[in-house]
């Protein structure tokens, strides 16, 4: 692990006590673990263990039962997409979820938009203040294009783009809304090494260049031992380990779950 | 002059986010506008009366439509029924308010169209797709039953018809039985070039990027901090004051009078037809749609009588709801961005032209 820029500080976000169910089905119970200034903590465990859910209740996305959110010193029972977004959570999904029809350059543009204020008139006249708030946070996607090193795909519709492409656009839309806490989910699932390593590069970029928390879902155990500051660990549902990647590696409750021994 | 970017370079963002980064298509644009203007100095009357008016006001009316069904995802079938609100609230004004210019009396019609439109796309934030559909459909309805239903709407008239009563614009004639033809193309010219600029700036900005949003994947949209109920229902709004604006100068500037016929469904499939054909979430798609919608008719009457046929008028319906038909269903499924994609996809291959790698 290299050295950080920026040291690791007080906790951002707090989950406490958080069950989430759908019909019968319990995705959570009783999840508390917190997420720290400025680090990557990865969320681990096999599939259908919840770690999606967790991020959707995170970004207000669902709705838990039981359970309190503390973020930025806030207590709610359930976030709101909307507040989430305008206190500075983004997200990228599982399955990308990029508006197919635009380019590259709106998506990520669209991530701005919690930025944009002119009203409808001064842009329907493309006057002073509309033509000048476009023109700047133009340059601020320019920079985020230009870090993604996706340059030559500016004007493509993402639907046309490669899986791996589109995952890096996803990213440069969340990235555009400055977040202050980003999550990631599966960020590198079904790209090559290369890709991944890519992946992984930037993710720690960011972190560093911009001190941006970082919450991510991810498979690939060396990736995450390599990237990640903290480990936090689901299996049905339930948080069954949290701490250094090391300490996690040696959990006897997580070799289980991973073999698989323990609900035969 | 070859049709080329080569060695324009953009040098800033503002350049490259012009709505016409190539400089041929600029030039192009400007000579078409100019042109455009020119036209009432070789167009007869009956181009102008049959032909060129309806097709520029049913091109803003298709803006209007695209903005929210092409742009926004929100389809509507309540086109006529939110031009009939433009149409009968100009006069409404026009005739309580004799001395406030009719042209203003048309855009102040448009706003009203625009809080109808914003009512009726409340069930929006509740369904969406084909029953979005039935609901504007709904209001389709609603509105022309109210018009023919309440003799306010037509200040009583025993017909209820409604009539463009004679206005002047700085001493010319603009509405009513002597405004001339030219003096009318030229206002609804004016209207369209205006409010397709608007479209145009709105569509590349924030708003329409919100609507894409909502339109392309409407939780990922909210993710992002986008709300869909504002968004939705300020397309609505929107979108019916185009509609709105288009259906007073239908009535003031094109028919002369009008009753609720004039706005019927089959009026709303006609200019959803136009941004089918001419291209979903395309501002130059709905101007091609809209011309391509009014001309075909005029060229099958038209055309035969040149080469020397005569075509029966049933059969000339016939080929022209089949030609209609068959297009619409060609273009939603092998190319829903329409003949505006088409023209595009030209422009590209001729760029590269002739050297295509
Ligand atoms: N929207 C939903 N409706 C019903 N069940 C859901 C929903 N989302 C998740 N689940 C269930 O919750 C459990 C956890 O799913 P998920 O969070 O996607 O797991 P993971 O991301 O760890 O693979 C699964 O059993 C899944 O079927
Ligand atoms: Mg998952």
């Amino acid at each position: 692990m290299t050295q950080k820029a920026r040291q690791i500080g007080d906790t951002l976000l707090k989950v406490e006590g958080v069950s989430l169910t759908f019909g019968g089905v319990k995705a959570l119970t009783d999840v508390s673990f917190e997420i720290r200034e400025h680090e990557v903590l990865a969320i681990i465990g096999p599939n259908g263990a919840g770690k999606s859910s967790m991020l959707n209740v995170i970004n207000g996305f669902y709705h838990p039962q039981e359970g309190a959110i503390t973020y930025k010193g806030e207590t709610r029972k359930q976030m709101r997409p909307y507040a989430a977004a305008k206190s500075g959570i983004a997200r990228t999904f599982q399955n990308i979820a990029l508006f197919k029809g635009m380019s590259t350059l709106d998506n990520i543009m669209t991530g701005r938009l919690l930025k944009m204020h002119c009203n409808f008139l001064l842009q329907a006249l493309y006057l002073g203040p509309a033509r000048e708030e476009e023109l700047r946070h133009r340059a601020s996607v320019e920079h985020i294009i230009d870090f993604l090193e996706i340059q030559s795909i500016r004007r493509t519709p993402v639907g046309r783009l490669p899986y791996g492409l589109q995952k890096r656009v996803e990213l440069g839309r969340a990235l555009a809304a400055e977040p202050d806490l980003l999550l990631l989910d599966e960020p590198m699932a079904g790209m090559n090494v290369e890709e991944k390593e890519d992946m992984c590069r930037f993710i720690l970029d960011v972190n560093d260049e911009f001190g941006t928390t970082i919450a991510l879902i991810e498979h690939d155990m060396s990736v995450v031992m390599d990237i990640s500051d903290r480990v936090v660990v689901l299996d049905y549902g339930r948080k069954i380990a949290d701490g250094s990647p090391d300490e996690v590696r040696a959990n006897p409750e997580v070799i289980e779950a991973y073999l698989g021994i323990r609900h035969n | 002059m070859i049709y080329r970017e080569a060695g324009q370079f953009k040098t800033s963002y503002g350049a490259d986010q012009m709505i016409f980064p190539i400089l041929q298509d600029r030039i192009f644009v400007i000579l078409a506008v100019v042109a455009a203007y020119l036209v009432p100095l070789i167009a007869n009357e009956y181009w102008l009366q049959a032909v060129l008016i309806p097709f520029l006001i049913l091109s803003l009316a298709a803006i209007g439509l695209n903005l929210l069904t092409g742009y926004a995802g929100q389809l509507s079938l309540g086109t006529g029924g939110f031009m009939a609100v433009g149409g009968y609230m100009t006069y409404k004004i026009t005739t309580a308010f004799p001395d406030l210019n009719v042209l203003i009396a048309v855009l102040l019609a448009g706003l009203i169209a625009a809080l109808v439109g914003l009512v009726f796309g409340i069930p929006s934030l509740r369904i969406k797709g084909f029953y979005l559909a039935v609901a504007t459909l709904a209001a389709q309805f609603f509105i022309l039953w109210l018009f023919n239903k309440v003799g306010w709407f037509v200040n009583y008239s025993p017909s209820g018809t409604i009539t463009a009563p004679p206005r002047t614009l700085l001493g010319i004639m603009v509405t009513g039985p002597e405004a001339t033809a030219p003096v009318r193309y030229l206002i609804v010219l004016t209207f369209l070039a205006f409010f397709a600029l608007a479209a145009k700036n709105l569509v590349r900005g924030r708003i329409g990027r919100s609507w894409m949003a909502i339109r392309d994947m409407d939780i990922a949209a909210e993710i992002i901090g986008i709300r869909p109920y504002q968004t939705k229902l300020l397309a609505f709004a929107i979108s019916s004051f185009y509609c709105g604006v288009a259906g007073g100068l239908y009535v003031f500037c094109y028919l002369g009078s009008a009753e609720t016929e004039a706005f019927d469904i089959a009026l709303s499939f006609s200019v959803l037809f136009m941004i089918i054909i001419g291209g979903l979430g395309s501002i130059l798609g709905s101007i091609l749609g809209a011309a391509f919608i009014t001309m075909v008719p005029i060229f099958l009457t038209n055309a035969p009588p040149l080469i020397g046929l005569s075509m029966p008028i049933d059969l000339q319906k016939h080929i022209e709801v089949m030609l209609f038909g068959s297009l619409i269903v060609f273009f939603l499924i092998v190319e829903p961005r329409g003949i505006a994609r088409l023209w595009q996809i030209a422009k590209e291959k001729f760029r590269l032209w002739p050297f295509p790698y």
